[in-house]
């Protein structure tokens, strides 16, 4: 065949009009389905408020002691004023057990002492001070909750959807099972039979939780494991000759896991929730542990008087409250984003 | 006569549905020898593909399972081999590429990685000589820049060039055999017709055996060696491509080569059409499973079904009827 010359023209029309779309690393990174879905969640109000809510207490937990500074050697015991029962009002006076006084403490209020900010709940302890160190308490349950409950989730539903057939079937019976026990009585249950054996710590508390908070995970990661190993580029990876747990862990997981990857790091407000109605009950820490649901506890004798002590009900209640809205109205925007109907109109 | 790569015998696969077992191959035996381009053509649903993943072992299991057959790739039973050494067939000896290009790649790995995949797995390549090899291969199957390419991810490719990528993963450990599951049917015209003239020449530079699965008698005509016809699960006509086409036995085939629109045909024709759908196989046929929908139908065909004969040394079919005559046939 003889060769003919390559026609040669103006192509600067050509150029124009390639791809003029740029595609952003962190675009390339996520791929253009999870880009879409973490775009989405930066533009809706709501998820932008729950957001600023879950930054603010981010900025609490870290600087925590910058806010109110450690008494003693360990800085999760709530300082006492006295061993009186009653509570005391906002802005009474700290007399024992005072902490130092920081920077922004006297541009606030003007005063070179502390006083108790938000009150001291039965047995002196200060409520301000219990909140604030309690977020860092909240944000440790919740990832350490939340990322067990998670991986054993992973595991468990990825070996019921990769394997199928009798496998699937008693694992996931296995589920409903724990599906159908009452979530709070048993967790209360599990963590008051290992207090006594591990001691009161956070640790019994977490067990519980994470013993009766898989199920989940495990059955959204199986759905969609389920649809993802049916797809072409499985068996594709299956004719070159690929090993089952590369297939699983390469192919199909990283498509599979973005979805209950985004449910899973909104669940910590749940975590966080009910962690505090075990604290409530009086199970996990020792008395004037700085975690919100002790601090709450606090006000069980009082509530018949709470026109005088509303304090020590109110300012914990509220910052359980905003701390659980800000994961909800993100996971709310997550769930409008993952609808498919709703795809193409953000 | 060059040497026999593969040796098909009596392959039967079943699978079980909540409707019951569908008996999906139902005794197939073909051969394929080295450099030879086998063209396999049948309506959706008679089994090619699903023949073809069986000697790959790839049928799920459950629901479907392989009840008889052999499959012999160079003297070895594909079909008895431990898991592990028919992993190393895949892949490296056998490979496949897919209908659907656009959903063959797995979106979230970058093509480059898919490509080495083979490489690191079957031919023993370090990260660096599986990245260059990658390249070669890419600009082997026609794609431009393929250095940079190799970074991007399959949806920053087009259609056409992501089935090059296929077929580029598919030669990637020059195998003996490359089954094409109807590789061009997704693909429009133009697409096609470089992918089959790419396939060709790929066939003459790395000297491999073709399996060419499709619905397109067009392009069959243009690529194979010898045509296998399948209906319901069977082979029912198989015979070199130009006896094939020359002269056409089992009715099923007439039917086929009947329904393609005739260049010079005048304009109030009616395209032909074989009436009815292909059969769901519920049970294994007593009959000849094309009996409800052929033409030359005789009373012997609901009674028995009839096994592939030679009626000449090349050519085979399976059927009851004499379709030059219409008489039956002894």
């Amino acid at each position: 065949m003889t060769s003919t010359a390559i026609p040669t023209g103006d192509n600067t029309l050509l150029k124009e009009s390639k791809s003029d779309r740029k595609i952003s690393r962190v675009e390339r990174f996520l791929g253009p389905e999870n880009y879409r879905i973490v775009v989405g969640l930066l533009k809706t109000p709501a998820s932008i408020a729950g957001f600023i809510l879950i930054g603010t207490f981010v900025l609490i937990a870290i600087f925590a002691p910058a806010i109110i500074p450690p008494v003693g050697n360990d800085p999760y015991r709530i300082p006492r004023d006295g061993f009186s029962g009653e509570p005391r009002p906002m802005g009474s006076e700290w007399k024992r057990n005072v902490p130092e006084v920081p920077g922004w403490y006297k541009l606030v209020t003007g005063k070179d002492e502390w006083v108790h900010l938000l009150g001291t709940a039965q047995g002196q302890y200060d409520i301000f001070y219990g909140l604030v160190w309690g977020t860092r308490t909240a944000f440790r349950t919740g990832l350490i909750v939340v990322i067990s409950t998670f991986l054993i989730g992973i595991i468990i539903g990825s070996i019921s959807g990769f394997y199928g057939g009798l496998v699937d079937n008693i694992i996931m019976r296995i589920v409903d099972i724990f599906m159908t026990l009452p979530f709070i009585l048993m967790a209360l249950i599990m963590a008051a039979v290992l207090t006594p054996m591990i001691g009161k710590t956070l640790i019994p508390s977490i067990i519980a939780l994470v013993s009766f908070g898989w199920m989940g995970y495990a059955r959204i990661i199986r759905g969609d494991i389920l649809s993802v190993k049916e797809r072409d580029f499985v068996l594709a990876a299956r004719v070159v000759g690929v090993r089952d747990y590369r297939i699983l862990f390469r192919h199909i997981l990283p498509n599979a896991i973005f979805p209950t990857l985004v449910l899973a790091s909104l669940a910590i407000g749940d975590v966080v929730l009910s962690f505090a109605a075990l604290s409530f009950l009086g199970i996990g820490t020792q008395v004037g542990y700085a975690d919100w649901g002790q601090v709450l506890s606090f006000a069980r004798n009082w509530i018949t008087s709470l026109q005088t002590y509303w304090y020590i009900v109110v300012w914990p209640g509220l910052t359980l409250v905003f701390f659980v809205m800000g994961w909800n109205l993100v996971g709310d925007a997550m769930r409008d984003v993952l609808d498919p109907r709703m795809r193409g109109k953000s | 006569m060059a040497e026999l790569l593969l040796d098909v015998q009596g392959l039967e696969t079943r699978f079980k549905t909540p409707e019951g077992i569908v008996h999906a191959v139902n005794g197939v035996s073909f051969t394929l020898s080295e450099g030879e381009t086998l063209g396999v053509v049948g309506e959706s649903g008679c089994g090619k593909s699903v023949t073809m993943l069986s000697c790959l072992r790839l049928i799920a299991s459950p629901p479907g399972e392989i009840v008889a057959g052999k499959a012999l790739f160079l003297g070895q039973d594909l079909l008895k081999m431990a898991p592990e050494e028919i992993r190393k067939v895949r892949g490296a000896k056998i490979s496949m590429v897919f209908q659907d290009p656009m959903t063959s790649l797995n979106p979230v790995m970058s093509i480059g990685q898919q490509m080495a995949e083979p490489l690191l797995l079957h031919m023993g390549m370090n990260k660096e000589q599986a990245r260059k090899r990658s390249i070669e291969l890419l600009e082997l199957v026609g794609i431009p820049n393929a250095a940079d390419r190799l970074k991007d991810y399959p949806h920053q490719y087009s259609g056409g060039m992501r089935q090059r990528v296929m077929i580029a993963m598919g030669l990637s450990c020059i195998p003996q055999i490359l089954i094409a599951d109807e590789p061009t049917t997704a693909l429009d015209v133009t697409i096609q017709a470089q992918i089959v003239e790419l396939v060709k020449r790929l066939r003459e530079e790395l000297g491999m055996a073709i399996i060419w699965i499709t619905h397109d008698l067009g392009v069959v005509a243009n690529i194979a060696h010898r045509v296998a016809v399948m209906y319901g699960g069977y082979i029912i006509e198989e015979a070199p491509v130009k006896e094939l086409y020359a002269n056409p036995t089992h009715p099923y085939t007439l039917g086929l080569l009947g329904s393609l629109p005739k260049i010079n045909a005048s304009e109030r024709t009616r395209l032909y059409s074989i009436e009815g759908m292909p059969p769901v196989l519920y049970q294994k046929p007593q009959a000849c499973p094309f009996a409800p929908r052929c033409t030359f139908v005789q009373e012997r065909c609901w009674k028995e079904n009839p096994a592939l004969v030679n009626i000449t040394p090349t050519h085979r079919v399976a059927c009851w009827a004499d379709t030059t005559s219409g008489s039956e046939r002894l």
